[in-house]
């Protein structure tokens, strides 16, 4: 997958996870950005992107993680 | 919704619960009872709330929550912190796990310190049980302790008293000795759910350290399913009816063209062994009182003749109702609702065929549907869906399939009579009509719960209602037991009428489906009217609230002497009874008191 594809797919998993078709995310942003984003959400945000991509984020990452951008970065880490 | 229906995928209802919900609740069609729930955590709980809201809500049940502050379960149960007292919970769900026990016993301690440390985990948690029941009066659900994610011990820890595991076994124990001796204290079994999903999976720290939740956060639909289906069973909402196909169902092959002699059960082959272990499975469910029919595509003699077989579990006998014909299913289970006064949504209809299935998911909204695709996975399905979950094993439930036989004998009796009065006469009727009484307070919560036909104002109460009413002054409070020659019905009607100086409102009539034109009412109607006149009560007011399913009984204050006095364009009505001198009797047939 290109970081595109990835990007891209995030943005679908981040619609359907707070039901709202019209977001658009990009590397830049943060919870405080998308409404509804808190700190539950953000938990099944999570488990949903590893669950689609497989992948697995080390405690470490899901602490370190700021923006969009970086959880991209780390699930292209994981993917071919 | 069948998204919910188990076997659910986890990972789908997680992420889409927000589209789901939305869903659930604009279905038009459902009509919700209202639940308070009250969770006290000791660990996050947030997720935990939002899965078992889905589950209730697809079973009809609408929760408002009580969140405790995290890990503040203790000081909000026994301090009586006013936001939870105001909140006056109907349900408490006191959600810890072993993340909860903070000490533990080390490698030095002798019994006797093991005993201390136990004991104050015991004062503790009954202080806390006892406290919420005198208070609030009302259902407690209490997770038990899963086992530990780590053996310090090795496999000794199970064995030695100083080990976690060992301590976690006792610890249960303490719960489940409370249980036994509690009546309104339900046990959620996590220590199982643990087991089932994966130990080493359910308990993965990241999720404590991360979030503070005491389990894998993909684990949690799971164990809002278990609390839900608890939650379910209290307020009578368990299927009642398992409804089963033949061939490939309950023994392997296709009976009419493979003869008794060859369809696979019994310890022969590994099919054979399948099909006899499924049988067992069936038979235990109908001795915890679930209902057991056949509704199969066979030729009846046929069909029966697998049953002779001396290895068959299940015999002909174990059936409430036995329809095996060339009619489609739908026709024969909506039948066997009738035959047996139960709705068709009080179903579990279990079958290897898909069509089938499809047929009365498409046909008969609310009938459960369990996927039934390879016959080892049988027992699997049923038992986890948790469709006839056991909270208490009253003699009621052990009775019901006797009772059911009962009527069924009764049917044959009357068809020899053409006189339906003598009929009546025949059966050597006696009732029991009296105050509550403590025994019965369980059963009376429960018809309360689930009588839907037969129910003017389909008021719900929880057993501490019921308790509280009882005890009331103001109310007069009447069961209804009855007996015959063929056998005991149990409790099977209720009324609730409250006073207002010589006036009674009568705030709930109900009555079992099962003694439909037996009479009853009118016994319980002459009762009443006996013990309102001795209270000094002149004037008697019913009230008629229609729904979907109690239009059976729509003119039934008419029927027994009452005016009616108004109604409004809902068909609400209000119905008027004045109680004189030469009140005549209604009921002729049973013996009361």
């Amino acid at each position: 997958m290109t970081r595109e594809e990835v990007m891209e797919k995030v943005n679908e998993i981040i619609q359907d996870v707070f039901d709202d078709d019209s977001i658009q995310v990009t590397d830049e942003t943060v919870a405080a950005d998308v409404d509804g984003w808190d700190s539950l959400m953000h938990i099944t945000l999570i488990g949903t992107v590893e669950d689609e991509f497989d992948v697995k984020f080390a405690m470490k990452d899901v602490v370190g993680m700021k923006n969009v951008g970086q959880m991209v970065d780390l699930i292209m880490e994981q993917t071919d | 919704m069948k998204e919910l229906d188990y076997p659910f995928d986890s990972e789908l209802i997680r992420k889409k619960r927000i589209k789901i919900r939305k869903a659930l609740l604009a279905d038009e069609s459902v009509t919700y009872i209202e639940k308070r729930i009250a969770i006290l955590g000791g660990s996050t709980t947030s997720e935990v709330k939002n899965m078992i809201e889905l589950f209730l809500l697809n079973n009809g049940i609408k929760p408002y929550f009580y969140e405790s502050e995290y890990n503040r379960f203790y000081e909000d149960g026994v301090f009586d912190n006013p936001e939870l007292v105001g909140f006056e919970p109907e349900i408490i769900y006191i959600h810890t796990s072993t993340r909860n026990i903070i000490k533990w016993p080390a490698a030095g301690d002798d019994a006797e310190s093991v005993n201390i440390l136990s004991a104050e985990v015991e004062g503790k948690f009954k202080g806390l049980w006892d406290h919420l029941s005198q208070k609030y009066h009302c259902p407690i659900i209490q997770n038990n302790f899963e086992l530990p994610f780590y053996r310090m011990l090795g496999n000794q820890d199970a064995v030695m008293l100083q080990g976690r595991n060992s301590y976690i076994n006792r610890l249960n124990e303490m719960i489940y000795v409370y249980a036994r001796e509690h009546d309104n204290f339900f046990v959620h079994d996590i220590n199982y759910e643990a087991a089932s999903y994966g130990l080493d999976k359910w308990s993965e720290p990241f999720y404590w350290h991360m979030y503070k939740y005491a389990m894998a956060v993909p684990a949690i639909p799971y164990t809002a399913y278990g609390v839900a289906v608890i939650i379910k069973a209290i307020l009578g909402r368990n299927k009642k009816v398992l409804a089963l196909d033949l061939d490939n169902t309950l023994w392997g092959g296709v009976i009419g063209d493979d003869g008794p002699e060859n369809i696979e059960i019994g310890q022969e082959t590994s099919l054979g062994q399948t099909y006899s272990e499924f049988q067992s499975y069936v038979k235990e469910l109908k001795q915890t009182g679930t209902l057991l029919t056949v509704i199969s595509k066979n030729n009846d003699d046929v069909a029966r003749s697998g049953f002779d077989r001396p290895d068959s579990v299940l015999k002909v006998d174990d059936f409430v109702s036995f329809k095996a014909n060339w009619e489609p299913k739908d026709r024969n289970l909506v039948e066997e609702a009738n035959e047996l006064n139960l709705l068709p949504e009080s179903f579990v209809f279990a079958d290897d065929n898909p069509a089938e299935r499809e047929i009365i998911r498409q046909s008969i909204p609310g009938v459960a549907i369990p996927e039934f695709d390879q016959p080892e996975n049988y027992i699997h399905n049923i038992d986890r869906a948790g469709y006839f979950e056991v909270t208490k094993l009253s003699s009621d439930d052990l009775k019901r399939n006797e009772m059911y036989q009962a009527n069924a004998k009764r049917s044959v009796a009357q068809a020899g009579f053409t006189d339906y009065a003598e009929y009546l006469k025949s059966l050597e009727m006696t009732a029991e009509i009296r105050p509550f009484e403590e025994i019965y307070m369980s059963r009376i919560a429960q018809l309360s719960n689930k009588s839907n036909q037969f129910n003017l104002t389909t008021r719900r109460f929880t057993q501490a209602e019921i308790e509280k009413i009882a005890a009331d002054d103001s109310y007069i409070t009447l069961y209804g037991k009855l007996q015959d020659k063929f056998g005991d019905n149990g409790v099977v009607s209720v009324v609730i009428g409250e006073k207002e100086n010589d006036v009674l409102h009568i705030r709930l009539w109900l009555m079992s489906c099962r003694v439909l034109k037996r009479e009853m009412e009118f016994a319980m109607m002459d009762e009443l009217v006996n013990v309102a006149g001795e209270s000094g009560i002149t004037t008697i007011y019913g009230y008629y609230y229609p729904t979907a399913k109690n239009s059976m009984v729509k003119d039934f204050y008419g029927i027994q002497g009452f005016e009616k006095i108004s109604e409004d364009e809902e068909k609400n009505s209000i119905w008027k009874f004045v109680i004189t001198d030469d009140y005549i009797n209604k009921n002729n047939s049973i013996k009361v008191n």
